[in-house]
């Protein structure tokens, strides 16, 4: 038994933290809100072999794990790195599985790039596969196929720009289609650092692709586990930072860390990190080696990261004072990748009430063997 | 990243399940506290002891297996499946047998550790006392040295498991007043069929009584009862900390805490299987159960390579009980107020408020964290280097 990260795995996340050194992220989110471009970290991402983490070695990918990708969303989260790979790495993994090679080469390349538009796999209590209504609660059902693609998506991360789109049916098939063929209007808010884009299929032109039963469910997860990677990194920048100045800040003639009211605060993020690391390993371990248990894992992995980055987001410009509220400060940008985290794909707590199905329907299941 | 055994530790495995399969109908069906119940248990310790998997981390040397903490877990999960109790004396074999090992004399180590192995001698842990809790090293009960070697000892101790079924305590006493209070402790074995021990159980909230008070009137304690260095004794209190922090952090499964039974508690209500509010609650409190096993396999990763548990495994307690706390809650909203009498989910809401301060309270467990793992600077404190006999008078000054 081993439950932790090997040498490899070690050295992917260094090395993804050095090639993320080169530029200064956090610097351009800021300047992003303000109008400026943000810096283009495709070529970086490309170099560093990122597209292809998920595409098989046949197709030209590294042909890694859901760990190995989540250890990259790690430090993308640590500095906020707006690199578009929420969309592209679900989207490379459904392809890669059923879906021409030549597309799923140039997109492991890096040379084109997909987005997947993501859908809900069915539940214990809907029957339906489902996407992000626009506004509101009720979830509309995912895009259909009636020989084309009929439907529109809501709040796609990484839509606009990408070359190709992969669409979860609501069937639990996907189609691949060429992002001409579809209308992408830029939705993007709050957090200008994740692109989103708000996408329209009129009869739009596409392919079936021979996924297996599962696999879209799959991609879905693989996002969730992903979202809650990035959150990770970020909580552990929040506790850095918050830490290293509840030491040197003073109050009543004594560091701030040295009250137990700031104490006990920052532990709490700690705990929280811990918790979801722990939860991150889980997902990435049941990928490989326990897929049954890989809709549970990536759903209580975003719920625990998700809840644990809104806190460490909180409590971050709390323990700075006033001063973490302001402009100039990075504690807002972190605040800011966590209130729209919060909300998309499903949302934290739309996680949760996905591990409560998932654990209620082993229990009535083990209930149904006993009674036999 | 791997959770499969490896071949040396599926053959283990097998080892074990075949002595469970062979040996499960030995083994008690009572777990209660009554005399019958307990006599049965300790039977039940002796037949896993002789199985070699009573003290599976001891060293053979003292009647134990001398394997690792994964071995450990093997037969912790294998007892598990089988269905059977493991050991009754957890503090004994788990905490205080360690800490014989680590600090006490071969002497004692040979006189104590078989009949502790075998449950013939239960033990029980005698460092809390009522005005010494998280602040345990500012212990009162007084062991006096004699002329001949011998000590006369005095105080109160408190929340004592199993000090009524003991056949010995180890005591953290203050042998020296005059120096600051950890410099001047000492751990001992005390007796506790020994003239002026007397042991009074401590009802709590459900009306059970799990823990014990046992008050020491000038019991004589015989010269080499001492575990460690006189006035050496916070060291020696420290390993039985560890320790326990290392069972409490991965033991929340072993109270059956966990996501599935909770899961199954709720099928009994087929609404609230359905209610949105209900399941983000079960949601939450299922995602930190599922936290807290991997992290349990985290913590033995870094075990089995030697690394010392660090102070993270106390986030790992303040998770259980937090986590515990809200599946009591929840079940018993949904029962309503017939599940707060319910045996085993009426007893959780029962047993938490207390338990919340056991083993540590959640207060002392931050500070320590924020201490040790973040590296915050510590609180001011008044008792740094003042010799104990004069802490009161300066508590007094400071209230003045």
């Amino acid at each position: 038994m081993n439950f932790a990260l090997s040498d490899e795995q070690e050295f992917l996340k260094e090395a993804a933290r050095g090639t993320l050194s080169r530029v200064d992220t956090v610097a351009a989110a800021r300047a992003a809100l303000d109008g400026a471009q943000l810096p283009d970290l495709w070529p970086a991402a490309m170099e560093a072999g990122w597209p292809g983490l998920l595409v098989s070695d046949d197709h030209g990918g590294a042909g890694l794990g859901a760990l190995e990708a989540m250890l990259v969303f790690e430090e993308l989260g640590r500095v906020l790195a707006s690199v578009p790979l929420l969309g592209h790495l679900p989207a490379t993994f459904l392809l890669d599985r059923g879906g021409p090679e030549d597309v799923a080469a140039a997109l492991a390349a890096g040379e084109q790039r997909a987005a997947i538009v993501p859908a809900q796999p069915p539940s214990d209590v809907e029957a339906a596969w489902t996407i992000e209504p626009v506004a509101g609660l009720a979830r509309p059902v995912a895009p259909c196929w009636d020989g084309a693609v009929v439907g529109t998506a809501q709040w796609v991360p990484d839509a606009p720009g990408a070359d190709w789109l992969v669409v979860v049916l609501d069937d639990g098939r996907a189609a691949l289609v060429a992002a001409a063929e579809a209308s992408v209007v830029p939705a993007t808010v709050y957090d200008v650092t994740r692109p989103l884009g708000h996408v329209a299929f009129d009869r739009a032109a596409g392919t079936l692709l021979e996924t297996a039963p599962g696999d879209a469910a799959t991609a879905w997860y693989i996002a969730q586990a992903l979202i809650g990677a990035e959150s990770v990194g970020a909580i552990a920048v929040a506790l850095e930072v918050s830490v290293a100045y509840a030491k040197e800040r003073h109050t009543f003639g004594r560091p701030i860390g040295s009250y137990q009211a700031v104490k006990h605060e920052l532990v709490e993020i700690l705990r929280g990190l811990d918790n979801a690391r722990s939860l991150m390993y889980y997902a990435g371990w049941a990928a490989q080696d326990k897929p049954d248990e890989f809709a549970l894992a990536a759903s209580a992995f975003r719920h625990a990261a998700g809840k644990a980055l809104d806190h460490a987001a909180r409590a971050q410009i709390s323990v700075h004072g006033g001063i973490g509220a302001t402009w100039e400060h990075d504690a807002p940008l972190y605040f800011r990748r966590a209130q729209l985290a919060r909300r998309l794909l499903g949302g934290t707590a739309g996680a949760a009430d996905r591990v409560a199905g998932e654990l209620l329907t082993r229990a009535r299941e083990q209930e149904a063997i006993a009674a036999r | 990243m791997d959770l499969n055994d490896t071949p040396e530790l599926a053959e283990y495995r097998a080892q074990v399940r075949a002595w469970l399969e062979e040996h499960k109908r030995e083994a008690p069906v009572a777990r209660g506290d009554d005399e019958a119940s307990v006599a049965a248990r300790r039977a039940w310790q002796k037949r896993l002891a002789e199985g070699g998997l009573a003290a599976v981390t001891w060293p053979a040397e003292y009647g134990g297996s001398g394997l690792g903490p994964l071995q450990q877990v093997v037969v912790n999960q294998e007892i598990g499946r089988a269905g059977v109790p493991g050991i009754f004396d957890i503090i004994g074999v788990g905490m205080l047998g360690p800490t014989l090992i680590a600090h006490g004399s071969e002497e004692q180590k040979q006189r104590f550790l078989g009949p502790m192995l075998t449950a013939d001698e239960v033990w029980c842990q005698l460092f809390s006392e009522p005005a010494a809790g998280s602040d345990v090293a500012g212990v009162q009960t007084r062991a006096k040295r004699q002329d001949d070697g011998s000590w006369r000892l005095s105080g109160q101790k408190v929340w004592t498991t199993n000090a009524q079924h003991a056949a010995f305590g180890l005591l953290l006493a203050r042998t020296n007043a005059d120096v600051p209070k950890h410099k001047g402790l000492t751990m001992f074995v005390v007796p506790m069929d020994a003239e002026g021990v007397s042991v009074r159980p401590l009802r709590q909230i459900s009306g059970e009584a799990h823990f014990n008070e046992v008050f020491l009137d000038d019991v004589l304690l015989e010269s080499g009862s001492e575990v460690g260095p006189v006035d050496g004794g916070w060291a020696v209190a420290l390993t039985t900390l560890m320790f326990e922090r290392v069972a409490i952090g991965l033991g929340g499964e072993g109270f059956g805490w966990r996501a599935d039974r909770f899961a199954n508690a709720l099928l009994a209500d087929d609404a609230c299987t359905r209610d949105a509010e209900t399941r983000h609650r079960f949601g939450s409190i299922a995602t930190d159960f599922l936290a807290l096993r991997f992290t349990g396999y985290r913590m033995l990763t870094s075990l089995q390579r030697g690394e010392i548990p660090g102070a993270e495994g106390a986030l790992a307690k303040v998770t259980t009980i937090r986590a515990a706390i809200a599946a009591g809650d929840l079940i018993c909203d949904v029962l309503g107020p017939e599940g707060l009498s319910d045996e085993r989910f009426g007893e959780l809401v029962s047993d938490m408020p207390g338990l919340k301060s056991a083993g540590g309270t959640e207060e002392i467990l931050r500070n320590m964290v924020g201490e040790r793992v973040l590296a915050l600077p510590p609180e001011p404190r008044l008792d740094k280097g003042i010799p104990f006999s004069e802490l009161r008078a300066r508590e007094r000054e400071a209230v003045a």
